[in-house]
Order: structure tokens, then C-alpha cells, then sequence
């Protein structure tokens, strides 16, 4: 951390117009926006940038890879909910941002990502470092902004602001070429303010649709609710409980809507989709009907759409109208925001009795129990499950947890259980390997006090372990787990299952993560035994400083149970054991 | 079926490649479109026609006006309107055999706006059918067709002014627009 001579000046901006250069323009903006964490990468087109950081109160994080950059403000957005920002150079910094604005676009977290751009008479001449990056992320931002003048930069950057958390968040990109940088402007922060946020003209929430939607509710026999991200986004978890408890509803949560609702909640099914456990997909193909709170319908939810939830009637909140009848068609479509939308709802629903249904779905859960992996007898070998399990119980499920994608983030998805919102951050939408850990140093950033465990598998922790020298620059206690099979476990559970166990390009040399660890001067351990699990975990926790726990698994095991993608949501394989393994209701 | 967008945007640089990107995103083509100024300082209007399912015309309506530049959206192909396009056309025609291309465009209300000895140039406005009955006539003697620009249609629904969103941010005119009845009675006065 730089020394940080008198920022009171920086804040006296905010209230007085004063002439500054464009580079402290932007930092006065983001003073001003509240932010207090950069996480970025410097370089020749954002230098004058860098320059003038030293001025104003905000930490810069030195990351070790752009891509990590906007992973880390993603993080620091899924754990606060506040804006996370992230900053490149022109050409090779902007483009390595690309996959992180991809993943917070397709999750819709607010990120705002800065960028330095060649002076602006060397736009499209192909000067050294110079790539089209508003053209680039055009489709994977929900805006973006060239700036080429100095008294531009302070309404753009608000403006940027203000389209990252409205309506439907996501990533905004303002670029800004090196001469509106190092020019001067009178920085006027009220005047650069951006014109009253207009909602999207085709929200509609009808007194009608309302009414609808109630009568639905209280005539249903098997209605289930299907509890998405937006119910994060929109702080609706008070409102959803109410719906769910009132009506006497189970809730079944997608990927990024665990923790919307408590874990422990008894109305609380668990995950559903793909690998949602049977009995939230059976719920789901069985119910008459669906009150859909702030998701939207993805394939890895539904499977096959010709054959999803046909018995039921479908009612969708949901803020962004592009959603609606995308994939699933409707009933009642309440067109809003999804807190306010069922702040209107609640009036007019009453208490009902569920008991018979809910009861339906308790006894289909007891079939099923017998392939728990949970059950499966010590046999030496560790399983994923075991431990994701353990330490969901070790930490009392209150760590923040970041998972990257693959196998370890379905299992954590099943047994690592969310009570709180903003306690699972990972990447659903795009499916990024390589998140786990830079979006673990940005949920760290954005909560300190917070325990904070990484899990990554073997695969996708390689793609990003760079970053762990920012954990250690930036002295963060992180504990990271990491999920090692020697495979690339998804990919090779989908040759099992798909491609006749063609293991192609799956098996995967890696090095001695422990020994990597070190090399950073950070303690690890390998963990071969359940029995030696706990005290492992335990050591981390302790550590003053991070720690990396290298987790030994049983090579091939699998995900279960799997919808193979494009079947029906209830044509699940099953883990092998007694029952046949594709079983749908209608085989019992 | 035939989806016909009326926008105003803002006219600033990049607008027209954010409209355009989202209907390469879908892969559906675009297979006309107008853009000009406004009657409104700093809008542009834009008249944009593609082929989508009836379905997919309230999505792509809904994922235009996510577009920040965008300031209101009309899907206005099944509305009463009027709808016109502008065609230039070059053939060639000696001072033999113009006769019969002035009676042509004669028949067509068309105008002719240059000649010289070699060719001459016919301007057009009409709906599309009518632009490419003249053309089909021309292609007749092969070789006479020397060059055709067209603007793309330009849409305007009958009746009065309608968007609703320009009301809401208080720049739109106050009259209330006419009962759907009325709009279905207004006749078209220019024969097609």
C-alpha cells in the first residue's frame, strides 16, 4: 500500500469544481461513487492513471493476470453487493479482462472495468497496444463507453455506475484514450451526475397478473417455488420466506440462488437442475405449479423443454422482459422488481395448508438416501462429498465459499450448506474455470472479517494460481481447498457417461500444489484420509495466514445424480448401487 | 413472419453497431433498415426489417430497449401504417428508345431526375411491391438496368402520435391517440 499524503483534498473535490487532469478525474469519480478497492494491472495507455492514485484514498490490488482482475471485482460484488471495479491497459490488459466481463455479464454482477486506450488521433491505426475493446465486450457488457476527452470521463464513469446496479445488473466498461487522460477538465462531481435511471418501459405488474397469480397460489395442490439470483439482487429473501412459509411452499434454489434461502429452512428442497437431487426435480416435473422468483429458466435448470414441469401452471417475476417466454412459456408474467413485485403479491395471499404435498415429496427423499454419498461406508478412499460435508460442518456453514467450475462445484453445491445470501460465490452463467480463487481475494476485500475458502479442482486452480502471490502481497488469510482427482473431472465423467470412457485430454499432470504453496510462503498440507480431514481443516482455520489443503479424491468418481443434458429433468442417472440407474417416477 | 422495429436512438457514434450486434447475436437477418434524423433534436428514428418467429418479437423488443442508447421501441409490422420506400434507378436509354421508358414511368408515378444521352435516372417512392413491379418491368430488356439504390422501407403508424415512452419522459406531444377503430378506417391516401 502506497503512503497516502492528504486525501482531504481528494474529498474537497467532490464538493468544489476544480480543474484536475483526466487521470485524477477518474479517481476523484470513483472516490466519490464510494469505492475504496481497485483491484487492476498497470501499463503504458492507463499510466497517467496509476500516476495520480497515489492522491486519493483507494487500494489498488496488483493482480497477477488481468483476467484475475475482473474476477476479483466480480467477487468483491457477489460478496457485498456493491460495485466491484477493476482496471487494465490497452490492448493485452483489456482483452485478458474479456473472460471476466463475460462471466459477470452472464451472472449479472455489477462490474465496472476502466480501461486505458492509445490517444485517441491513434484510434483504429493500429498503434502499438491498440485493440478495439468497446467492440470487443459490446455483447458481454450491458454498456460501454470511448472516451475521448477529459470532460467526458466523470459522467461516464457515474453514468457507468448507475447501468452496473440498475434493473438487472452487470458489467459496464468505460475506455479512456491516454490524451483525455493527461488533459485537464473542471471536475464538477454533482454535475456529472447522470440523468434519472429510466426503468425498462415493458416492466409490467398489473393489478390483474397480481390477482392471477394469487388465485393460482391458493388453488394449487403441488406448487413449488423455483428461488433464483434475482432474489439476491432485489434483497427479497424476507419476502420469498413470507410467500414460502405463508402458502406453505417448497422452495427449490438454482445454482446461483443458494443461500437465498436458509439451507436448514424445512420448506427448503435444495438445488435443482442437473444435478439437483431427485427428489427437487421430481417436485418440480410432478407440481401443478411453478412460482418462478427472480430466475430465469436455463437450460442446466430445465433440461429437455418439451417434457418440463407439463402439469404445471408457471408464474414468473422476474426484472428483465427479455426473460420471459424465453424458454419456458408462462401463465402470468409480473414484469418487476422482484421484491416490490411480491411486497404487492403477500396482501393477497393467505395461509394455506401444503402439508399433503409436502409430505409427498419427505417420502421421495427417503429412497434415495441409500445413494448418498454421505453413506457410503470409510473405505480409506476420500471422497469429494466427504469433503465438502466436513467442512460445511467444520466452518458451521458460515465461511464464504468460492468454487470455480466442474465436479467440486456441484458437490459443494449439494453439501456444502448455504444458510445466507452472498455466501456462495461462483460462476454459474458462463461456467468459468479459474474463478475460485482471485473471486476468493475479492470476497475477502470485500469482507474481512468473513472466513473465506477457495475450492478449485486440479484443473481449474492452474488456469488462475498466479493470483496467489496477490494473496500473499496483499496479506489475506484465505483458505484454499483443492479438489484433486488427476482429471479433468467434469470433462471425464461426461466421456464415462457420453464418449465410452474415451479419457481424451482429461488426465492431467499437476505439480506438488503443496510445494507451490510454499514457494509463495504459504502453508499447505495434502489430505489423503477422511480421518485425517478434520484435523487438516482445522489446522487451516488456525493458520494467522493462508493456507492450502490439497485434497487426494477417489480419481473417477462422478456427479451424481445427472440429467445427461437435453433429457428430462426427472431422467436422472443415478449413482450406481442397488436401483437400476436411470430411474424416473414412473419405474417405481 | 415479418417484424417491422421503429427505435429512436441516440445519435451518437456506436448506436447503429449495438442495434445491429444484437440481431447477429441471434443470427437473424436484417433485411432492411433506414436511419435518420428525428423530429427530435439529438434522436435518430430508424426503421428496421427482419424475418423472426412471432414469438421473438417481444424478446427482440425487450432486448432493443435494454440497449442504453436506445430511447423507445414500436414493433409496428401489424399496426395500420404507412410505409414507403425510395428507389433510384439508372438504365440505359438512347434518345431512340426513351419514349417508352417515360410512358413506364408514367404508369408508375415515377419522376425522371437526370438524363443524358446514354441513360437516365428514375426516382421512386412508393411501398415495395410497387418499386419491384418497375424494376421487374425494366429487367425485361436485359442490359437496360444499369444501377437501383434503395433506402429500405421507412414505417410510420396512421393516426396520432403513440409512443408512449417519449410521453413518459415528458417530451411527447399531448394529444391522446385515436381509438384502434379509427386507426382501422384510415385509408391510404397515395394509391399503392
Amino acid at each position: 500500500m502506497g503512503n497516502k499524503p492528504n486525501t482531504q483534498s481528494a474529498e474537497s473535490h467532490l464538493t468544489t469544481p476544480t480543474r484536475l487532469t483526466g487521470a485524477e478525474i477518474v479517481w476523484a469519480t470513483l472516490v466519490g461513487e464510494g469505492v475504496s478497492t481497485v483491484f487492476g494491472y498497470p501499463g503504458g495507455a492507463i499510466l497517467p492513471v496509476y500516476d495520480a492514485l497515489r492522491k486519493f484514498p483507494i487500494h489498488h490490488v496488483l493482480v497477477r493476470h488481468e483476467q484475475g482482475a475482473a474476477h476479483m471485482a466480480d467477487g468483491f460484488a457477489r460478496a457485498s453487493g456493491k460495485v466491484g471495479v477493476c482496471m487494465a491497459t490497452s490492448g493485452p490488459g483489456a482483452t485478458n479482462l474479456v473472460t471476466g466481463i463475460a462471466t459477470a455479464m452472464l451472472d449479472s454482477i455489477p462490474v465496472v472495468c476502466i480501461t486505458g486506450n492509445v490517444s485517441s488521433k491513434l484510434l483504429g491505426s493500429d498503434a502499438f497496444q491498440e485493440v478495439d475493446i468497446t467492440g470487443i465486450t459490446l455483447p458481454i457488457t450491458k454498456h460501454n463507453f470511448l472516451i475521448s476527452k477529459t470532460e467526458d470521463i466523470a459522467h461516464a464513469i457515474r453514468y457507468a455506475f448507475q447501468i452496473a446496479q440498475s434493473g438487472r445488473p452487470g458489467p459496464v466498461l468505460v475506455d479512456i484514450t491516454k490524451d483525455a487522460q493527461q488533459g485537464t477538465a473542471i471536475f464538477d462531481f454533482e454535475a456529472a451526475k447522470p440523468r434519472p435511471y429510466r426503468p425498462h418501459p415493458m416492466l409490467k405488474v398489473e393489478d390483474a397478473g397480481l390477482t392471477k397469480a394469487a388465485e393460482l397460489i391458493r388453488n394449487a395442490k403441488k406448487p413449488v417455488i423455483l428461488s433464483g439470483h434475482g432474489v439476491m439482487e432485489s434483497q427479497a429473501m424476507e419476502q420469498v420466506r413470507t410467500l414460502a412459509e405463508r402458502a406453505q411452499i417448497p422452495v427449490a434454489l438454482t445454482l446461483l440462488g443458494l443461500g437465498g434461502f436458509p439451507a436448514s429452512h424445512p420448506l427448503n428442497l435444495g438445488m435443482m437442475g442437473m444435478h439437483g437431487e431427485s427428489w427437487v426435480n421430481n417436485a418440480i416435473q410432478d407440481a401443478d405449479l411453478l412460482i418462478a422468483c427472480g430466475m430465469r429458466f436455463d437450460d442446466r435448470v430445465t433440461g429437455s423443454l418439451s417434457t418440463y414441469a407439463t402439469k404445471a401452471k408457471k408464474i414468473h417475476i422476474e426484472i428483465d422482459p427479455a426473460e420471459i417466454n424465453k424458454n419456458v412459456k408462462v401463465d402470468v408474467a409480473l414484469v418487476g422488481d422482484l421484491r416490490a413485485v411480491l411486497e404487492d403479491l403477500l396482501p393477497r395471499i393467505s395461509g394455506r395448508d401444503g402439508s399433503a404435498w409436502i409430505k409427498t415429496i419427505e417420502a421421495s427423499k427417503g429412497d434415495v438416501s441409500v445413494h448418498d454419498i454421505k453413506n457410503i461406508p470409510d473405505s480409506g478412499h476420500l471422497y469429494a462429498a466427504h469433503v465438502m460435508h466436513d467442512l460445511w460442518r467444520i466452518t458451521n456453514g458460515e465461511a464464504i465459499v468460492s468454487t470455480d467450475v466442474g465436479q467440486h462445484q456441484m458437490w459443494e453445491a449439494q453439501y456444502f450448506h448455504h444458510e445466507k445470501p452472498r455466501s456462495l460465490v461462483t460462476s454459474g452463467g458462463l461456467g468459468t474455470m479459474g474463478f475460485a480463487l482471485p473471486s476468493a481475494i475479492g470476497a475477502k476485500m470485500a469482507c474481512p472479517e468473513k472466513e473465506v475458502w477457495a475450492i478449485a479442482g486440479d484443473g481449474g486452480f492452474q488456469m488462475t494460481a498466479a493470483e496467489l502471490s496477490t494473496i500473499v502481497q496483499e496479506k489475506l488469510k484465505i483458505n484454499i481447498a483443492i479438489i484433486n482427482n488427476g482429471y479433468l473431472g467434469m470433462v471425464r465423467q461426461w466421456q464415462e457417461f457420453f464418449y465410452d470412457s474415451n479419457y481424451e485430454a482429461t488426465p492431467l499432470v499437476s505439480p506438488d500444489f503443496v510445494k507451490l504453496a510454499d514457494a509463495h510462503g504459504i502453508s499447505g498440507r495434502a489430505v489423503r484420509t477422511r480421518a485425517e480431514l478434520a484435523e487438516a481443516v482445522k489446522e487451516a482455520r488456525t493458520c494467522d495466514g493462508p493456507f492450502l489443503l490439497n485434497f487426494m479424491v477417489e480419481k473417477e468418481d462422478s456427479v451424481y445424480p445427472m440429467i445427461p443434458a437435453g433429457s428430462a429433468l426427472h431422467e436422472m442417472i443415478r449413482r450406481p448401487g442397488k436401483n437400476p440407474i436411470v430411474e424416473s417416477p414412473d419405474d417405481k | 413472419m415479418t417484424h417491422t422495429f421503429v427505435a429512436y436512438v441516440e445519435d451518437i457514434p456506436g448506436v447503429l453497431t449495438r442495434v445491429a450486434s444484437l440481431f447477429r447475436r441471434l443470427n437473424i437477418n436484417i433485411s432492411s433498415l433506414t436511419v435518420g434524423r428525428s423530429e427530435r433534436v439529438g434522436l435518430s428514428r430508424l426503421t428496421l426489417v427482419c424475418e423472426a418467429s412471432s414469438e421473438a418479437g417481444d424478446r427482440i423488443r425487450a432486448s432493443l430497449y435494454k440497449l442504453e442508447n436506445i430511447v423507445d421501441v414500436d414493433d409496428i409490422a401489424q399496426a395500420p401504417n404507412v410505409t414507403r420506400e425510395l428507389a433510384l434507378i439508372k438504365v440505359a436509354a438512347t434518345p431512340r428508345n426513351r419514349a417508352q421508358i417515360f410512358d413506364l414511368v408514367e404508369v408508375f408515378r415515377a419522376r425522371i431526375v437526370d438524363l443524358t444521352s446514354e441513360s437516365l435516372m428514375i426516382e421512386m417512392t412508393g411501398v415495395e411491391s410497387k418499386i419491384e413491379g418497375l424494376i421487374e418491368i425494366l429487367r425485361e430488356d436485359e442490359g437496360r438496368i444499369l444501377e437501383v439504390c434503395r433506402s429500405g422501407k421507412m414505417t410510420m403508424r396512421r393516426g396520432h402520435h403513440t409512443s408512449s415512452v417519449l410521453k413518459a419522459m415528458g417530451k411527447g406531444p399531448d394529444e391522446k391517440p385515436l381509438p384502434e377503430e379509427a386507426n382501422d378506417t384510415t385509408v391510404d391516401i397515395e394509391p399503392a
